[in-house]
């Protein structure tokens, strides 16, 4: 697949690249609000059990020597810990009471 | 229960007699009034941290700090000699804001040789001094030395950068920390440099979320669902209390206890925190950072967990026993408005796994900031209702009476101080 964008190693996870590989906690987390708690648990139930694998793939490279693809897994595995909250602790996708509360991450280490 | 031990007194406020026992009121929090006097009396007169060092990594380096409280704009910049300096950002032509980018109410950063006004073109060195006026030969008697800009009072501790808008500074920077916060120079702030910045506008008075911050009592309820039932029932049953609670002059200490998911068993634990070894406590596995100041956990208490010092008046530094900190700062924008910014610094990850481990970190420090969040504009909401006057307020949230305590010492002194100056005019 010459379009892909994880490594051929993770073709299985291909379908939620276009989605999920997303380079800022700011896009990550409006995805995560834009989501449906069915989609949420589907990549998560995908995603999870490829985790460790996908974490040693990419302790290959030093963090700022990666090829893109592995930088793409990485993003991924980000979106893995931003929709654990929904999945594993809130069963909806945004913290219970936090209402108008708003918390932006203005910065943050790349990648 | 946990029943860890106590001063002699039986209790954290009684040894410090001077803060009482008796319910405390908010008024403190919900008049514009006060927060006027606090403007004049606490924000122009003390020592405020606006950043730290390694925002200014080159000889030209600058940020802006937009202090609405004091109604000022300042550069910070590194000058070509290395020396960190502070300005108020405005030009000595005719007052236009110096340093900004597309927003004149947005902060900015870069590196320049000299700040050049958008207005009409005068130019400063990064030391302040005067160097071009634009069409010089048309002004009358200006002489570019009277027109450096206008310093701020500004100083370096431990990598972290102060400013003070007093004329003249009541206390050195070294003064005003004194020994309970210095004691934690040596810390190596300078190798945990890996930087999460949060912002978020907050609807209460800044004091609130100091408090919110400075006591635990609240954190097996408020944050409950956060951990698997397991964990979160018992731990609610048991309710909180401080391994060492600590006051030094206007500013305070609480060491706890904290979370160790790396002596957990696996079901006291989210799948998340298992698979990356991570959490709220921060990444299980420590970087070696040697021995650590006598300041930190100066109690010596067991197991620790966290420190977390509250500078006077709006800033605190958390040291986790994980080896990484965090910052706070809370900056007011109205008597029921205020900025808040949480920093988390880790040492920089080499390796990816060592960088998923501090996004779990980051992503679980929001989930618990939201929490926090939206309940202080509840509190505000209903403090302003002013049906209640007093409230009461337990041993474990000693922090909260002394920091109001403190506010209304400050807020006093500056009264007495304008009425002696009327009386001698």
């Amino acid at each position: 697949m010459p379009d892909a964008l994880l490594p051929p190693a993770f073709a299985d996870l291909e379908r939620y690249a276009p989605k999920w590989c997303l380079a800022s906690e700011h896009e990550r987390y409006a995805a995560r609000l834009a989501s449906s708690m069915d989609e949420m648990q589907e990549f998560y139930d995908a995603c999870f059990p490829r985790a460790e694998e996908a974490i040693a793939y990419c302790d290959q490279f030093p963090l700022h020597d990666m090829p893109d693809d592995a930088t793409r897994l990485l993003q991924l595995l980000y979106s893995l810990v931003m929709v654990s909250f929904p999945v594993e602790v809130w069963r909806q996708p945004y913290v219970p009471d936090s209402g108008a509360a708003y918390l932006d991450l203005v910065l943050e280490p790349v990648p | 229960m946990y029943g860890f031990a106590k001063p002699a007194e039986g209790s954290w406020t009684e040894h410090y007699p001077e803060l009482g026992t008796q319910p405390i009121s908010y008024e403190d929090s919900i008049s514009p009034e006060f927060y006027e006097l606090e403007r004049e009396a606490i924000f122009k007169r003390t020592w405020l941290n606006v950043g730290r060092v390694e925002q200014l990594p080159r000889k030209g380096s600058y940020f802006t700090k937009e202090l609405e409280v004091a109604k000022t704009s300042i550069v910070i910049v590194r000058d070509m000699d290395g020396q960190v300096r502070a300005f108020h950002n405005i030009c000595r032509h005719r007052g236009n804001k110096l340093v900004w980018t597309d927003f004149p109410r947005e902060e900015t950063s870069g590196t320049c040789r000299q700040f050049v006004c958008k207005y009409h073109g005068w130019k400063y060195e990064v030391d302040g001094a005067c160097a071009f006026v634009q069409q010089e030969s048309e002004f009358f008697d200006l002489d570019k030395a009277d027109y450096g800009l206008v310093p701020v009072h500004c100083d370096v501790w431990a990598g972290f950068i102060f400013v003070n808008l007093d004329r003249e500074p009541r206390q050195s920077l070294a003064e005003f920390l004194g020994p309970m916060i210095t004691a934690i120079d040596g810390y190596p702030f300078d190798r945990i440099t890996e930087r999460f910045c949060y912002r978020a506008v907050v609807g209460s008075n800044w004091k609130l979320y100091m408090d919110a911050f400075q006591e635990f009592y609240h954190a097996p309820v408020l944050h409950l669902r956060q951990q698997p039932a397991v964990v979160s029932v018992p731990s609610m049953e048991a309710g909180y209390e401080g391994l060492h609670y600590q006051i030094y002059g206007p500013h305070r200490l609480v060491t706890s206890i904290a979370g160790r998911g790396w002596e957990m068993p696996a079901d006291y634990l989210k799948p998340i925190d298992q698979l990356t070894r991570s959490g709220l406590s921060g990444p299980w596995d420590a970087p070696e950072l040697g021995e650590l100041p006598a300041g930190i956990n100066p109690s010596g208490a067991e197991p620790w967990g966290l420190d977390s010092f509250q500078f006077w008046p709006n800033f605190t530094i958390l040291i986790w026993e994980r080896g990484w900190y965090l910052t706070y700062h809370y900056w007011p924008t109205s008597y029921n408005t205020h900025v808040f910014e949480g920093n988390l610094y880790f040492v920089p990850a080499a390796t990816p796994r060592e960088r998923l481990a501090h996004e779990v970190a980051a992503v679980t420090f929001k989930e618990y900031g939201l929490q926090d969040g939206n309940t202080l504009e509840a509190t505000q909401i209903m403090l302003e209702s002013r049906v209640l006057d007093r409230f009461p307020l337990n041993d474990q949230e000693i922090l909260c009476r002394h920091l109001h305590q403190v506010a209304a010492e400050w807020v006093d002194d500056y009264l007495r101080e304008q009425t002696r100056e009327l009386s001698e005019v």
